[in-house]
């Protein structure tokens, strides 16, 4: 067993025990602070597909969480409000069941992906980067003036989404749902990152020409991932708003697509927990210094540039002592 | 005389003022080597791109098995059989060998988009990718990473991505480039038996290896190709002498 697996079962442990303790410890806010933090590494978990492996650094996943965001207001709210979406050509109803909202998240973040991906990967390095955010700036700004679902103000939810057998109004029950989502992903990206996929799409991020030169299109690869990305980044911004009861223009703004790169910078690009440690300590970090005071993000700062400079493998590749995440 | 397996006809490429290809035509024939020679800056590289793909020529055709390859990618040149092994390595220098040879096979065996199954566990990509190690002396480096092969190995490695493919033609760019004299006398010791597989067409510099390896030889300089022709013919050429070999050849 690798330093890396030790650490990461440490994570899954943490992941398990934390919220126990605050459960019986009736500390209710402690176990949403870790819901808070599992949705998170899930965004996280989706780019690190598409920048750690594909090596395709998207500054616009604030697009995908938002999607899937609206795509739980929009479909509770009309379920609240016993108000069908559409009628024409045949009657979409709104849905307060998670499962039914996830599919739509995920459909609906991984149709915008493949969109924006098909655009994006005919740039690269820089390019890549502005176009990406570009994406993202659009929906912020439509989002913000389409008065149908709340404009600048967002939309309210009054009450939780239902999972079939589970109240999903108690923390403790919600949580659960969040970690099996996240702990689901994770497994299925240990998996792709073994398999030809994840071996085509590394090489690919390392020498594009010698992926050609076997007969093999670098750009359907990327193209591939970074719709797999948007999707999972789309299903955290579902739970993300499930959590909140709210859904609002913020999730789609370049800050969130630049918090969600932090968490991968912070825990380790390519590590397959590398947003899941880098969410974990934001959400630490925002709790303990955003106590101390309003400006604790420059503290956040601090910390994310002495793992630029210092340590490239993030945390985890500080802790396991191997900087390539590839083996 | 068969068809031959690959065929330029007429290539022309422009860079602004610069004429890089000037009509080149050429083939290569089942079962030679068929090696390019000439000075730096002839235009080697520019024809090597436009025959296995990453230029467009301006006029004139590529030609695969007698069909028309010029307007396709490099990707689908490759899956048409053109196995291209470059000057400077083109690998994957963060994976171990035997992804690096797994990729080929991976090429060469139809679908990248498996995501469930470790490409290690595919038995058919494997042992598709240990053969090619095998046969250029890698198997027991197939657990290392890339990067800490040395130099030489990593011109092995070059060649052996480009046997998983099992290509029609080998189309290769300086693949004694670096190499100590034995490992250049390794490799064409190599180079000549793989042509009964598959013709070769070689750009190389050293000239030992071009003599003892090449059925033929054509000449490029300014773009053009001043001759082709046996070693003996070239050798014996008095233009190709004066723009290249010098007198002492």
């Amino acid at each position: 067993m690798t330093t890396e697996r030790i650490l990461n079962a440490v994570v899954v442990a943490g992941l398990v025990l934390f919220p126990i303790w605050a459960w019986m410890a009736d500390e209710p806010f402690m176990i949403t602070l870790a819901t808070k933090a599992a949705i998170l590494a899930l965004a996280g978990v989706g780019l690190n597909l598409a920048l750690g492996i594909g090596g395709l650094v998207s500054f616009g996943h604030a697009a995908f969480f938002g999607i899937g965001g609206y795509a739980m207001g929009i479909l509770a709210s009309h379920a609240q409000a016993y108000d069908p979406i559409f009628t024409q050509p045949f009657v979409f109803e709104g849905s307060k069941s998670m499962p039914v909202i996830w599919l739509t998240a995920i459909l609906a973040s991984g149709l915008a992906a493949l969109g924006i991906g098909a655009l994006s990967l005919r740039t690269s390095g820089v390019y890549f980067i502005m176009i990406t955010l570009a994406f993202g700036q659009m929906l912020y700004f439509f989002s913000i003036s389409w008065p149908a679902y709340g404009g600048e103000d967002g939309l309210s939810i009054y009450v939780r989404n239902s999972f079939p057998g589970l109240n999903t109004l108690d923390p403790i029950q919600f949580y659960g749902i969040v970690l099996g989502v996240l702990c689901a992903v994770l497994f299925l990206l240990a998996r792709l990152a073994k398999s030809p996929f994840g071996l085509a799409l590394g090489a690919a991020r390392q020498t594009p020409l010698r992926v050609e030169t076997v007969g093999i299109s670098p750009y359907r690869l990327q193209l591939v991932a970074f719709t797999l990305s948007g999707m999972i980044t789309g299903l955290a911004g579902a739970l993300f708003a499930d959590l909140n009861r709210f859904v609002s223009p913020v999730m789609f703004s370049w800050q969130t697509s630049g918090e969600i790169m932090v968490f991968v910078i912070i825990g380790g690009v390519a590590r397959l927990f590398g947003p899941v440690v880098g969410a974990i300590l934001f959400i630490i970090l925002e709790h303990l210094l955003g106590g101390l005071s309003d400006y604790w993000h420059i503290y956040l700062g601090a910390l994310l540039l002495l793992i630029v400079l210092f340590a490239r493998g993030g945390v985890i590749g500080t802790l396991t002592g191997r900087e390539a995440a590839h083996d | 005389m068969t068809d031959p397996v690959l065929q330029t006809r007429g290539l022309c490429l422009s860079f602004g003022a610069l004429q890089a290809s000037k009509d080149i035509t050429l083939d290569l024939r089942a079962g030679e080597i068929h090696a390019l020679i000439g000075p730096n800056g002839a235009g080697k590289s520019t024809l090597i791109k436009q025959i296995a793909g990453g230029l467009r020529p301006d006029a004139g055709q590529v030609l695969l098995d007698g069909r028309d390859i010029t307007a396709l990618s490099t990707a689908q040149r490759a899956r048409r059989g053109l196995g291209r092994t470059f000057q400077i390595s083109e690998l994957a220098m963060e994976d171990t060998v035997l992804q690096n040879a797994l990729l080929g096979a991976l090429g060469a065996g139809g679908n990248p988009f498996r995501f469930w199954q470790s490409a290690l566990g595919h038995s058919d990509l494997r042992d598709r990718a240990e053969t090619a190690l095998e046969r250029v002396g890698l198997r027991d480096k197939a657990r290392m990473r890339t990067s800490e092969l040395s130099h030489g190995q990593r011109r092995q490695l070059e060649v052996a991505v480009a046997l998983t493919l099992n290509p029609r033609v080998f189309v290769m760019d300086e693949p004694m480039a670096g190499l100590g004299t034995s490992g250049s006398e390794t490799m064409t010791t190599f180079l000549d038996g793989l042509r009964a597989e598959a013709p070769i067409l070689l750009v190389e510099h050293d000239m030992d290896a071009v003599f003892a390896l090449a059925d033929r030889i054509s000449v490029l300089v300014y773009g053009r190709i001043i001759a082709t022709g046996t070693v003996d013919e070239i050798r014996a050429d008095k233009t190709v002498r004066n723009a290249y070999l010098g007198e002492d050849a």
